[in-house]
């Protein structure tokens, strides 16, 4: 069929509604599955990590954009390019010490938290977006980046802004890779 | 939820969506031992979706009006919710011949296939059993309960079979 190719086009959207009522669906489900909160944390993070690996490809591919030279550069360019291309949303970027390895991601908006209010009381340190941490961890991974995501704070929790942190960790591998 | 739903529906990429889609397949894979049981983890979760999808949905589609008809939330399924969902509305709608609980919505390429190759071994398995629950979800929170299922026909075809009770009252109110 010639209208093939350009109806994949026109259907490369989903929306909004459908992927953060899945993410919810699935996090229900592992809350089903698991009773800890640390193991669903896990799960998620490995899951999410499954989707990093993949979605980098995608990502480079519509992106286009060139190799980052430094860590700065590729924090701004998960904040700036790649959240907004998956998520809609910019957080704000900054360096949190004077080596430059360390940044953190402030979240003023997080759609995948669209639909819930709060935690349930015996769910309290369940990492609802873990799943983030994952892919963000995954597709730098897939870049020879090695870094550390976790939640620093965390809007469900009570904190009063949704923080990421990133941790790259440098190996002398990356350096011989840069030159 | 302080944010109004009038605002408008925002969109997001189908690679995100895709890969999360195929993660959570192969969570519920590793923990099934059969296909059938695969499908039926997947309907729940879809089950899940739909019922929360349908209350936006709704408020902001038909604010006010309910369906009454089957025709009418077929039609409803097929044109704003399948676009509210999936940005496009479903290929066809159609009724069986022979049986008048039966419908059929078809899609030749479900988006939730998008990135799903389904292995030999596994072709019965058809990841649209997601989209099977969350229909059903959504028909049996608007008074219309029905069994949903999946089927690799012209593409998938999502099979409906309304309650006898729906049928009759259908065809009650259309003396009306």
């Amino acid at each position: 069929m010639s209208r093939s190719p350009g109806r994949k086009q026109e259907n490369n959207k989903i929306s909004r509604e459908l992927f953060v009522l899945t993410y919810g669906a699935l996090v229900a489900q592992l809350c089903k599955d698991y009773e800890k909160d640390e193991d669903v944390n896990t799960c998620l993070d490995r899951m999410g990590y499954g989707i990093g690996i993949r979605l980098i490809d995608d990502f480079l591919a519509r992106s286009g954009i060139k190799k980052c030279r430094s860590y700065s550069e590729t924090a701004d360019m998960i904040a700036q390019v790649a959240f907004k291309m998956y998520l809609g949303v910019t957080p704000s970027v900054s360096c949190s010490n004077a080596a430059g390895n360390e940044f953190s991601l402030i979240l003023d908006k997080n759609p995948l938290v669209d639909f819930v209010d709060e935690l349930p009381a015996e769910r309290a340190s369940l990492c609802y977006c873990n799943l983030l941490c994952g892919v963000i961890r995954g597709a730098l991974e897939m870049v020879h980046l090695a870094a550390e995501v976790t939640f620093l704070q965390d809007r469900l929790k009570g904190d009063a802004v949704t923080e990421i942190g990133i941790t790259f960790l440098r190996k002398p591998e990356d350096r011989k890779h840069k030159r | 939820l302080e944010r109004a739903l009038g605002r408008p529906r925002s969109e997001l990429s189908l690679a995100a969506f895709a890969l999360l889609f195929s993660e959570l397949v192969q969570y519920c894979q590793r923990r099934v031992a059969s296909v059938a049981e695969l499908q039926a983890r997947l309907a729940r979760l879809g089950h899940h979706v739909g019922l929360r999808a349908l209350d936006a949905l709704v408020a902001r589609e038909r604010p006010g009006r309910r369906e009454t008809k089957v025709l009418g939330v077929l039609l409803f399924v097929k044109g704003p919710l399948w676009r509210a969902l999936f940005g496009r509305e479903a290929d066809k709608l159609e009724q069986a011949n022979d049986d008048d609980r039966t419908f059929y919505v078809i899609e030749r390429e479900p988006l939730v296939n998008t990135f799903v190759s389904v292995p030999r071994e596994n072709s019965s398995l058809n990841c649209a059993a997601f989209a099977a629950g969350l229909l059903e979800a959504v028909l049996g929170a608007s008074g219309f309960p029905a069994r949903v299922s999946a089927h690799w026909h012209k593409g998938t075809t999502l099979m409906i079979k309304f309650d006898e009770a729906v049928i009759a009252r259908d065809k009650s109110l259309e003396g009306r």
